[in-house]
């Protein structure tokens, strides 16, 4: 894969007659790098990651994944690109409570023929290969409600929703928080190490600055927009 | 679409509770309308089925409908009778080719008594055809010999040879002011017709003459009972009057002369009617009546269809991190509407179902009763045309309906992006 994996130029953005939120002049995340993307709450971080998995759309300036505009390119086409190539990490509350551990994981490919074929033809041990990669392996884990595991399972289920069918982008929002500093160190490392396995990259966004060393580069948001100045 | 068809499923799965009373909502109104078109069609065919095979029905003037209902259905009752010689003139009439003359007037617990001749079970025919058969017994022969519709039987528990007697008028039960003094032996019991001939009682003619003897005032003679039998027996009992005529023609073209022929028969005033033009007429009167009652069934299932909307639009909120968790993991906006629309549809349909499964059980259930008591006759068996049509139609407004929630899903999960604020 050759050239960046996210290349932000000129980006400004702001939500229906707010403030801007965001003005980037520029950022760059090249194929294979795990970047920390540190910003208090309310920096604009998730309104940034919004914005690269194509959800929502800049006023200004331009946010390329995998080489496509995603300003220039039709929403459907952004949809199916972020389908096919984008997996995403949630703080909390990730999974879709009324499927199960299994069913989570497989999400994605419901949407993604792409994925699907990249997860194989037996999407279901691909899932339960994932999940054991992660630490779980309990299969009587694979059937339960999600709403029976604790966050820090929940996570890892998230994780393993992300990675699934080998998406080239790993977008992370905050998704230690809910962890102790222990379950975050593994589940950083886990992840970093799947990430790495499947040839993606990560985009990881915190909060907390202590886990910068975990990355192979660290970026802070505050640094890069120039909208974030507040009183 | 099978994918987003499964996760609807398991969506409606994990709302269970709010999901099945809506459902049952739906099923109710689904039901309650199914229930009032199968009575309304049950009504009609089970008023078609009752005659057949009869050209014309003559009965003194009245309304066509009125002599329809007192002469075949046993409903309300004649204001005035035919004179024996009258009928005898057109008995002989060569256009028609057989007659029943019958007599009613008196009960049997409830039961119309009906009198005849031995003609009725030769020419009466029901359910486009078919002639009255016997599940026990034969004919009556003697003068106080009866027989009696399955029903009566049944309900009864008569069988053959048990005696009864008949009271004079329609009251419902024997309040002693009849004919209890002129026993009437059982000698026929006939199979079910699934017509009111089920819920007669036939004796002939002269039977009805023999029981008013004494009655010629219109009222009991005081002494009438103490009038022998056997003395009865020598009478004339040629009957004085008839209260209709069932009638055949020899040749099916010359309906309209005859029927004009004996409306403007010169001396006794006389009417004659076409079964089935008399019936139409009064579905025209009824089907003023079933449209309102179509119609306000049809507002209950549009209530039904409400609390679909009502239930997805309350769960809307709830819902929403959901909605962005699949926009994340690569659903269209697209994908968030015809979930929704589909959880719609799949409520609407399993509720259509289970009404349509609802309406066949208790038809089934109760069919047997309701045409005992007020003889509509249900058709039971494989749902048909009209269920389907329901199921699609409830299937179909509920998609339309769906689309109003989400619409709306489909809005804010643009609006709100990957992260919603909780």
């Amino acid at each position: 894969m050759s050239g960046p994996v996210i290349d932000i130029e000129g980006l400004t953005f702001a939500w229906k007659q707010g403030p801007q939120v965001l003005d980037i002049a520029a950022f760059r995340l090249e194929a294979g790098e795990r970047v920390f993307l540190r910003g208090p709450s309310g920096s604009g971080k998730s309104t940034l990651l919004g914005l690269i998995a194509g959800v929502l759309a800049p006023q200004a300036g331009r946010v390329r994944v995998l080489g496509e505009d995603m300003s220039a390119l039709p929403p459907s086409r952004r949809d199916r690109l972020r389908a096919d190539h984008v997996g995403v990490i949630f703080q909390m509350f990730n999974l879709v409570p009324y499927l199960s551990v299994t069913g989570n994981v497989l999400l994605p490919l419901r949407f993604s023929p792409a994925r699907r074929k990249a997860a194989g033809g037996d999407a279901k041990s691909e899932a339960h290969r994932l999940l054991a990669r992660l630490g779980l392996e309990d299969p009587s884990l694979l059937n339960r409600r999600v709403s029976d595991l604790s966050v820090g399972q929940q996570q890892r289920v998230a994780a393993a929703r992300a990675l699934i069918g080998a998406p080239k982008l790993i977008i992370a929002d905050e998704p230690t928080s809910a962890l102790d500093a222990d379950a975050r160190d593994r589940f950083i490392a886990l992840l970093s190490e799947e990430v790495t396995r499947s040839g993606a990259s990560l985009l990881f966004v915190s909060h907390d600055a202590s886990l910068a060393p975990l990355f192979t580069r660290a970026v802070d948001l505050a640094a890069i927009n120039r909208a974030g100045v507040r009183a | 679409m099978t994918a987003l068809f499964s996760l609807a499923w398991a969506s409606l799965l994990n709302r269970k509770g709010s999901v099945i009373l809506t459902i049952v909502a739906v099923a109710l109104s689904v039901a309650l309308f199914l229930g009032v078109e199968k009575a309304r069609s049950g009504a009609r065919e089970g008023f078609g089925n009752t005659i057949s095979g009869t050209d014309l029905i003559i009965g003194a003037p009245t309304g066509s409908v009125n002599l329809l209902l007192y002469s075949v259905f046993r409903m309300g009752g004649a204001t005035a009778e035919v004179s024996w010689p009258t009928y005898q003139k057109i008995a002989a009439r060569e256009d028609i080719a057989w007659t029943v003359p019958i007599a009613l007037g008196d009960s049997h617990r409830g039961y119309r008594v009906m009198g005849t001749n031995l003609d009725y079970f030769k020419h009466y025919k029901f359910g486009g055809g078919q002639s009255l058969s016997f599940a026990e017994g034969k004919p009556f022969d003697d003068l106080f010999d009866a027989v009696i519709g399955s029903d009566v039987a049944r309900e009864l528990g008569y069988t053959l040879d048990t005696p009864l007697t008949l009271s004079h008028g329609l009251g419902a039960a024997d309040l002693g002011s009849g004919h209890e003094n002129r026993p009437f032996r059982i000698t026929g019991i006939l199979k079910p017709t699934g017509t009111p001939v089920d819920r007669t009682v036939h004796v002939s003619l002269e039977a009805i003459t023999a029981i008013h003897v004494g009655w010629e005032t219109g009222a009991k003679n005081p002494l009438a009972d103490t009038i022998p039998e056997e003395m009865i027996r020598s009478f004339d009992l040629t009957p004085k009057t008839v209260t209709a005529i069932f009638a055949g023609l020899e040749r099916k073209g010359t309906i309209l002369t005859t029927r004009r022929a004996i409306n403007t028969n010169r001396g006794e005033p006389l009417m004659a009617i076409i079964p089935g033009e008399a019936l139409a007429e009064l579905w025209n009167v009824t089907s003023v009546a079933e449209r309102a009652l179509l119609a306000v069934s049809a507002f209950v299932i549009a209530v039904g269809l409400v609390s679909i909307l009502t239930s997805i639009l309350s769960s809307l909120n709830e819902r929403r991190r959901e909605m962005s968790i699949l926009r994340a993991t690569g659903a269209r906006p697209g994908h968030i509407f015809f979930l929704l629309v589909l959880e719609a549809g799949l409520v609407g349909f399993l509720g259509a179902a289970l009404g349509i499964a609802l309406v066949h059980g208790l038809i089934a259930l109760f069919a047997p009763m309701l045409q005992a008591q007020y003889g509509v006759a249900f058709s039971m068996g494989a749902p048909g045309l009209v269920d389907l049509a329901v199921l699609g139609g409830v299937t179909l407004a509920s998609l339309l309906i769906g689309a109003i929630p989400a619409l709306t899903a489909m809005r804010r999960s643009l609006a709100d992006g990957l992260s919603v604020r909780l």
